[in-house]
């Protein structure tokens, strides 16, 4: 054990940052405790050490820290939690500390909050069918356990009703296994976190919950730390517990601007729109802690949800999460302003494990066609819809005339529905085929005639 | 192991980046172990009595005071028996070793298997496993670098040649007779003006350096990779370069697997650089399963894996696209015929800049730094077709996958790579959103093999340069014909024009869709590519034909072939393509019916002569 010294020599206050000198001893990565004059304790983390200097990241911002009176001690090691079972029903603040007024977690099990990369020979790849009960995504954009699937948003859309109606809706065709919700506010309003404490309270998962805010008044740099914290936990219940863990994540623009505002005061040089170049291996720490693993019988699943500033889906945060998660749920203003609740957008969103946890045994067998076939049949309806724009509808051929109006009654009747409303599967899929009946037979070139001859439903000669 | 020779200690840590002093004797590129762990690091720049270390492994904990060990030797791969199947992280560690090594350990609290831990050191290839080696040289015989001493069945796909490596020769004083030997038993002693070489089944290579070779040649086959659109439209030659580049969604990894799975090469050498854990999981957990074509035998056999994860440490990552093309090229000089996938080598770029921005390196375009152009040229440049030092032919083909932020191909690593590469597939964000896979754009890509591949396909089918170019020249047409079409819809558009629009369709409906989950359609024979695109040419020929005859359009486009066209590609598989010579026989039977309507009295021959020569 090491004797913990205390350092009162600060060299300069920076942003988030504080210079302390004439260090010995430190570790890169150490855990830091700072005392200001008043005796208030704070916590940080070592991001640069030579012999002479340790460049230490506040948690809590350095507001109120002064360069003399602020005393500085070094523990030889990283920012561990305790994880336990008895942290579901809980409230914690950003970085894992109770806030809902009940006493400390005490665990023996202490956890590194930056865990350790999972090895990709152990991985379990995800295959096992999570139904959702919305149709846009159980039918085109399927999510499967284990799975991190984010949530692209817009200002003012409704990411926020969707996560709440998957955390509440969320269910596993084969069995009946322990299920719990980790939900972590990262800078949004508190009316936000209120609502999800409510809605996880009407469908009675909080007890079974655990729930982390850094809430937008909280200090930024704490926002860098409450995924971890959360995901720690999460890796606990999986792995250890066995317990099938659903992580909301919100909302990861946020968090990203954190991380831009540490870059900045270290001085680094940006990449793109001033974010460090390494937010892409900093998200992968975040978002590659989902998964299954071989031979243990829980599974993280990540539901992050972001905002992209003025819609741009080539902006950084949304860009570079979309290259690290399998795949993306995209919400299109165009649909929220037409009244579509929820405003899946049919054609950029994308599951990249639909394909392994469908179809015959899993859901259904015409599932696959039936997905492809509708992305395709969409995409021509945007086509037409934009040559429609031009020359007018009437001018339009009969066949494409059919398509603008399989394409309006998709989204009134696949697309739209309540957010009470929980469909199964068969339903979603009939549904498809309701809307692929409109179209003449010969154009679902997806679908093999085996089951067209199942399952389409020949017109009755008004169209 | 040999005792450290050269020591020195920390004085400061920033991430991965760590500065050390009193290594005076160390050079550029050498291995360093840092910290109590022993960490594994390179010596990526020397300042005077300064050492700069970039760290291959987590390294929260180091402190400045802490010890630096060096042996004086280059970062370095173990090449030898037991390579294939393997899955290893960018340093060579092998992943299930380590997962068995992890067994009994607890790491983050809980005894777990299922964590890389940081520090631990497992041999890539197991020492103790004894192959079934037999020498082809006796001793007396005078043999030179590249000479094959001798040869071991390493899977049943693979013969493994024993080489002897580059730099000794001389005279073979001592050979083992046949039988079982580990990669550590001493196999053969090479003596040259008393110079004794002791050789063993496996060798050390450093992964900066090329493995030599006698010459390069130009490439002439096709690697032949079932995938139609690439194949027909955009050949890449073995021992030739192509990169993919594409934006989020729009299928790298899908293009990349199905390359691995169904190219006609050797060996697979799949690198998963800086990607996603799960799908190095689906190639581990595909490839025992999935069984080569022209073998029987499992995919694993004759593909070995880098696996360097996003969430892996960042600096492995930029090492780990040297550890696989250095295995690659050890292949190669056995005389095979081995393809790289890269993916992706942004993330390998993204690597080198973050490190170089650590280092405080003046930057270029995008925060990268100015040698970026460097590095990639010196990567691809490995790739070719080349006479092995024992004069065999091997080749090395790379494909490397590109990750542009935004899909937007003008950023650096895009442009960089396409001055190094001859193939460019270029992936199509609104393919993509209607599901038509591969998304490879047949506007943006073009390939320089066309040319030196030609004769393999004219072989087979002497009209094929002509098919190929007639089917692209519709296909451009098409996108030029939809700029009017979307102002004025197609209806305003002649009838010439509309079956033009309609022809395309059909290619890319029949034809450059492909669907990589339908046991027919995922792997398409050169010879099935090739009939099927001749019964798409002969529908537009003859329709053409009939058009000009004054046959309305609507009657051309209702025949029962047409829809039937579409579905050949999944209703025949690659061993009954005499019933696509059935079906095209049907085709025309029934054009011809439709030509006794508009009674042409007399046939001009429009399938041979008339098409453009012009290379697209």
């Amino acid at each position: 054990m090491r004797s913990e010294v205390e350092y009162t020599n600060l060299s300069g206050i920076s942003g988030p940052l504080i210079f302390v000198q004439g260090v010995k001893g430190v570790g890169y990565g150490d855990l830091v405790e700072i005392r200001n004059g008043s005796g208030e304790v704070r916590t940080g983390q070592t991001l640069e050490v030579d012999e002479e200097i340790a460049v230490v990241q506040v948690f809590e911002g350095t507001t109120g820290l002064s360069i003399k009176g602020t005393r500085a001690t070094f523990i030889g090691k990283s920012l561990e939690i305790p994880t336990d079972r008895e942290m579901l029903g809980r409230v914690f603040d950003g970085l894992g500390r109770p806030i809902d007024g009940a006493p400390q977690v005490i665990s023996d099990l202490m956890m590194n909050i930056n865990g350790l990369p999972i090895n990709p020979y152990t991985r379990e790849y995800p295959r096992d069918f999570i139904q959702t009960g919305i149709s846009a995504i159980d039918g085109m954009n399927t999510l499967i356990r284990g799975q991190k699937l984010p949530i692209f948003s817009g200002s003012g859309m409704p990411h926020n009703l969707i996560a709440a109606q998957i955390a509440r809706q969320a269910r596993l065709l084969t069995a009946h296994e322990e299920f719990t919700v980790i939900f972590v506010a990262m800078g949004v309003k508190f009316d936000i976190a209120r609502f999800f404490i409510d809605s996880l309270e009407e469908s009675g998962v909080l007890p079974k919950s655990a729930i982390f805010l850094s809430l937008a008044d909280a200090p930024s740099i704490e926002r860098l730390i409450t995924p971890r914290v959360a995901l720690t936990l999460a890796e606990y219940l999986a792995f250890t517990e066995g317990m099938h863990v659903l992580v909301i994540l919100t909302d990861m623009t946020n968090y990203c601007e954190s991380l831009r505002e540490l870059s900045s005061s270290r001085g680094e040089i940006p990449s793109r729109k001033g974010y460090p170049g390494y937010l892409y291996s900093d998200l992968a720490s975040v978002y590659e802690r989902a998964g299954r693993i071989q031979g243990k019988k829980g599974s993280i699943t990540q539901i992050p949800i972001l905002t992209m500033p003025s819609d741009d889906i080539s902006h950084p945060v949304p860009d570079l999460t979309g290259y690290i998660t399998e795949g993306q749920i995209v919400l299109e203003r165009e649909l929220f302003n037409k009244g579509v609740y929820p405003p899946i957008a049919g054609l950029p969103s994308l599951s990249r494990l639909m394909k392994d946890g469908i179809g015959e045994g899993r859901t259904r067998k015409d599932h696959a066609q039936v997905a492809a076939q509708l992305f395709a049949s969409y995409a021509k309806v945007k086509r037409i819809r934009a040559l429609a724009a031009i020359v007018g509808e009437e001018e339009l051929s009969d066949l494409d005339k059919i398509y603008l109006r399989f394409g309006n009654v998709f989204e009134e009747r696949f697309l739209s529905q309540g957010y009470n409303e929980n469909r199964s599967i068969e339903t979603t899929l009939d549904i498809g085929w309701e809307m692929l009946s409109i179209l003449p037979e010969e154009e679902l070139y997806r679908i093999s005639k085996e089951d067209i001859q199942r399952y389409y439903i020949p017109q009755k000669g008004d169209v | 192991m040999k005792e450290a020779s050269i020591t020195g200690r920390i004085i400061s840590v920033n991430g991965p980046i760590v500065k050390a002093e009193g290594l005076t004797e160390i050079s550029m590129f050498d291995i360093a172990e840092v910290g109590p762990d022993r960490l594994i690091g390179e010596v990526i720049r020397l300042e005077e009595d300064l050492t700069i270390i970039q760290v291959y492994e987590d390294n929260t904990g180091l402190k400045p005071g802490d010890e630096v060990l060096s042996f004086g030797r280059p970062l370095s791969v173990l090449l030898g028996p037991g390579l294939m199947g393997n899955i290893y992280d960018g340093i060579q560690r092998p992943l299930i070793g380590i997962a068995e090594r992890c067994e009994n350990h607890t790491l983050i609290g809980i005894a777990d298997t299922c964590y890389i831990r940081k520090g631990i050191k497992i041999a890539p290839l197991d020492p103790e496993k004894k192959w079934d080696f037999k020498p082809t040289v006796k001793e007396g015989d005078v043999v030179k670098e590249g000479s094959v001493i001798g040869e071991l069945q390493e899977t049943e796909l693979v013969l493994h040649k024993t080489i002897v490596p580059p730099g000794i020769a001389g005279k073979v004083a001592f050979i083992v007779e046949a039988g079982g030997y580990s990669i550590e038993d001493p196999i053969y002693t090479v003596i040259q003006d008393k110079k004794i070489y002791n050789g063993k089944l496996a060798d050390y290579w450093p992964v900066r350096k090329p493995r030599p070779f006698k010459n390069k040649k130009s490439p002439i086959t096709p690697l032949i990779t079932g995938q139609r659109i690439l194949d027909t439209f955009f050949p890449i030659a073995r021992g030739g370069t192509a990169t993919i580049p594409g934006g989020f969604g729009t299928g790298k990894t899908m293009t990349q697997h199905a390359l691995a799975k169904w190219c006609n090469a050797d060996i697979i050498v799949y690198i998963g650089c800086g990607e996603r854990g799960n799908e190095m999981t689906e190639v581990l957990n595909d490839f025992p399963r999935l069984v080569d074509e022209r073998t029987g035998r499992p995919l694993i056999e004759r593909t070995v894996m880098i696996g360097n994860t996003s969430n892996m440490p960042v600096p492995a990552r930029e090492v780990s696209i040297y550890t696989g093309v250095t295995i690659a090229e050890y292949y190669r000089d056995m005389g095979y015929s081995v393809a790289v996938m890269a993916d992706s080598t942004s993330r390998w770029a993204e690597a080198l800049r973050e490190l170089s921005s650590r280092l405080g390196d003046m930057p270029a375009e995008e925060g990268f730094p100015p040698y970026l152009a460097t590095r990639l040229a010196e990567f691809y440049e490995r790739a070719g077709l080349v006479e092995t030092l024992s004069n065999e032919e091997g080749s090395i083909t790379i494909i490397g996958a590109v990750s542009p932020p935004g899909g937007d191909f003008s950023e650096p690593v895009t442009q960089h790579t396409t001055r190094f590469i001859r193939c460019f597939w270029a992936l199509d964000k609104i393919l993509a959103d209607a599901r038509h896979y591969p998304s490879i754009s047949w506007i943006e890509s073009y390939t320089e093999y066309l040319n030196d591949i030609q004769e393999w396909w004219s072989e087979r089918e002497s009209e094929w340069r002509v098919l190929r170019n007639d089917a692209m020249n519709i296909l451009l047409e098409d996108n030029r014909l939809q700029q009017i079409v979307k102002l004025v819809g197609p209806d305003a558009l002649p009838e010439d024009q509309r079956f033009i629009l309609f022809c395309a369709e059909i290619i890319k409906n029949a034809f450059l869709q492909q669907n990589s989950f339908d046991p027919k359609d995922m792997y398409c024979s050169p010879d099935k590519q090739i009939k099927l695109l001749k019964a798409i040419m002969c529908f537009f020929r003859k329709g053409k034909e009939l058009l000009l005859g004054g046959l309305e359009l609507s009657k051309l486009l209702s025949l029962d072939a047409v829809s039937e066209m579409v579905r050949l590609k999944s209703e025949i598989g690659n061993g009954e393509i005499e019933k696509i010579d059935a079906f095209i026989q049907r085709l025309e039977y029934s054009l011809n019916s439709l030509k006794e309507e508009v009674n042409i009295p007399h046939t001009p021959d429009f399938s041979k002569g008339k098409s453009a020569n012009k290379d697209i």
